[in-house]
């Protein structure tokens, strides 16, 4: 009998050892990068201590008055939050479609949109740059260098998983109540506003974060497809990194408040990060 | 009731973009990967080429090289993230205090920007002050250098995708195993069979189409692994990925060879969709052959 406890009480602690070691390990990197965002230049090539020995803001206060880094943090949130918001829209529309309507290939539609997402970025840079800098030319104006362009690029790998995760929901609206509602008079507009929206609310919610972290989180594209007035964080941080030298201080201070939304991602939609990730395959 | 045509006026915003956006630039390579295009050269034009630009790929030391760290680096890591993320699911599924907590910190890394995994662990291994090298150095004395030996470049690499990605693991295969009846597990065990064939003839089965998923979304995350290896290793020895390669010799500063860069890029959705082929042949034909 003791020993039964005992054993359980030696497992629940070997667990909890086993997980603070995995949580130290998680975690001693981007506490490492905030040791560094709080050093001066100096202060870092001493002996590396994991210790913040006092408190030095000058990377964040630099980093956070210069007019480029102020740029490049308007257009990310600019672009995620445009793109968030109009894959939410699309999306709706397309799995409503989806959904609701007998189209023929629909099968078809699905497993293509499932290639837009896992095709590799890379491969399609050079061609989207000629899009970008030739095809879409009006006068002078051409989408290189628009955050338009982005919010528009970003929607290949976004809703792709957007519609993915909310087919499953709007299939779980029974098609009972968008009937009634059109009985009662609605139009395709009402349906939607008045049965579709209030119940898909928190799928939709998901979809938005989701896609909003994706986009606040790429690179490559905007890195390729702007040069000055589209810049996003992501690109700005890259940046940093010079052949002339690096200020490492300003980008741990710049990689730190990159990682908030992350933060705040995680604790918020955790449940759903995997059915985002694996398009809805696995679910929690 | 419902007229079709609705239904595509829905979808269509979203097929206009998706064409727009991700079919045409794959025409795009389609067609000039079979030309020759060097817009700074003397001829600015196309001129048809054949597969010419694939017989210079073939023969192309950097790309093939690159090919083969790609499968490297994606091998190492993917199989590394299913063990260790299997285990630490399994530890998940017994209550212990805090639990929550602990699986809250261990996702973190997954919604962080590659570019900024990428600026996390290059501070961590920068010489000069990074603690790695400092301590490796200290306490092996061995000396770490990831801009001069390819093989600490790629296994930093490893880990750092290690680091990044195994929560996904875990979490994947924590939803297959809660999903998982507990009455086979005991009669299993009733019947004798030790932990080893109960995980082996019990759970593995079980978990095969999740664990499929998710090894499928890894090789194809780990083949498009271009921003955090970037920022790490800025190109340098070992880290030249396939993804790393085409950015660079396609990127319009760098070359301007844009009928070789599309034949390259080309080449790569080939590999990576018979890739794909492959991995689903494997899976169906493993399955036929357990129903027999």
């Amino acid at each position: 009998m003791s020993t039964g406890v005992q054993r359980r009480a030696l497992r629940t602690v070997t667990t909890l050892g086993f997980w603070v070691f995995m949580t130290l390990l998680t975690l001693i990197p981007i506490w490492w990068m905030f040791v560094v965002s709080m050093r001066s230049r100096v202060e870092l090539f001493s002996r590396p201590n994991l210790a913040i020995s006092r408190l030095f803001l000058e990377n964040y206060s630099n980093v956070l008055t210069d007019s480029a880094f102020q740029r490049y943090m308007t257009n990310s949130i600019v672009v995620s939050t445009s793109n968030a918001v109009l894959v939410m829209a699309l999306a709706l529309l397309a799995t409503y479609a989806l959904s609701r309507y007998k189209l023929t290939g629909s099968d078809n539609i699905f497993f293509w949109l499932i290639t837009n997402r896992m095709a590799p970025p890379a491969a399609f840079l050079l061609p989207l740059f000629i899009m970008f800098t030739r095809s879409f030319r009006i006068g002078d104006w051409t989408l290189f260098d628009t955050q338009l362009g982005l919010i528009l690029l970003y929607c290949v790998f976004n809703l792709p998983f957007a519609i993915w995760l909310l087919k499953g929901v709007v299939d779980g609206i029974p098609i009972e109540l968008d009937d009634a509602a059109m009985i009662d008079g609605a139009g395709l507009g009402g349906v939607l506003r008045h049965v579709v929206i209030p119940l898909a609310g928190p799928g939709l919610a998901v979809t938005g974060i989701l896609s909003w972290v994706f986009a606040w989180n790429e690179y490559l594209f905007a890195a390729n497809l702007t040069s000055v007035e589209a810049r996003t964080i992501t690109t700005g941080l890259a940046e940093f990194v010079t052949v002339t030298g690096t200020n490492w201080g300003e980008l741990a201070a710049m990689s730190m408040i990159t990682l908030i939304p992350s933060a705040i991602i995680v604790i918020v939609a955790q449940r759903y990060i995997v059915m985002g990730l694996t398009f809805g395959a696995v679910k929690e | 009731m419902r007229n079709p045509r609705t239904g595509w006026l829905l979808l269509s915003p979203t097929l206009i973009i998706l064409i727009v956006f991700g079919f045409m630039p794959f025409l795009y390579v389609l067609v000039v990967g079979f030309f020759d295009w060097n817009v700074f050269a003397a001829e600015a034009g196309m001129r048809f080429n054949g597969l010419g630009n694939f017989r210079r790929l073939v023969f192309d030391d950097l790309f093939l090289t690159s090919v083969g760290l790609t499968i490297r680096f994606a091998l190492f890591a993917i199989v590394s993230e299913v063990v260790l993320g299997f285990l630490l699911a399994q530890m998940l599924t017994r209550n212990f205090p805090g639990k929550s907590v602990f699986r809250i910190i261990h996702t973190f890394p997954l919604m962080i920007a590659p570019i900024a995994v990428g600026a996390i662990w290059r501070l961590l291994v920068i010489p000069g002050f990074g603690p790695v090298p400092f301590f490796l150095d200290r306490w092996f004395g061995l000396t770490y250098q990831i801009g001069t030996y390819p093989d600490q470049a790629l296994a930093t690499s490893v880990i750092m995708d290690v680091w990044h990605w195994t929560p996904f693991v875990t979490l994947t295969m924590l939803a297959g195993l809660s999903a998982m009846p507990r009455e086979p597990v005991e009669q299993a065990k009733v019947d004798g069979a030790s932990r080893l064939q109960v995980f082996w003839y019990v759970t593995l089965p079980f978990l095969r189409p999740v664990l499929l998923t998710t090894v499928f979304i890894r090789i194809m995350d780990a083949i498009r692994t271009v921003d955090e290896v970037w920022m790490l290793a800025g190109g340098g020895p070992g880290t030249r990925f396939t993804g790393i390669y085409i950015w660079r010799v396609t990127s319009p500063g760098a070359s301007a060879d844009w009928g070789y860069g599309s034949s390259i890029s080309l080449i790569t959705l080939y590999l990576t969709i018979v890739l794909c082929w492959l991995l689903f042949i494997a899976i169906s034909g493993r399955r036929k052959g357990e129903v027999e």
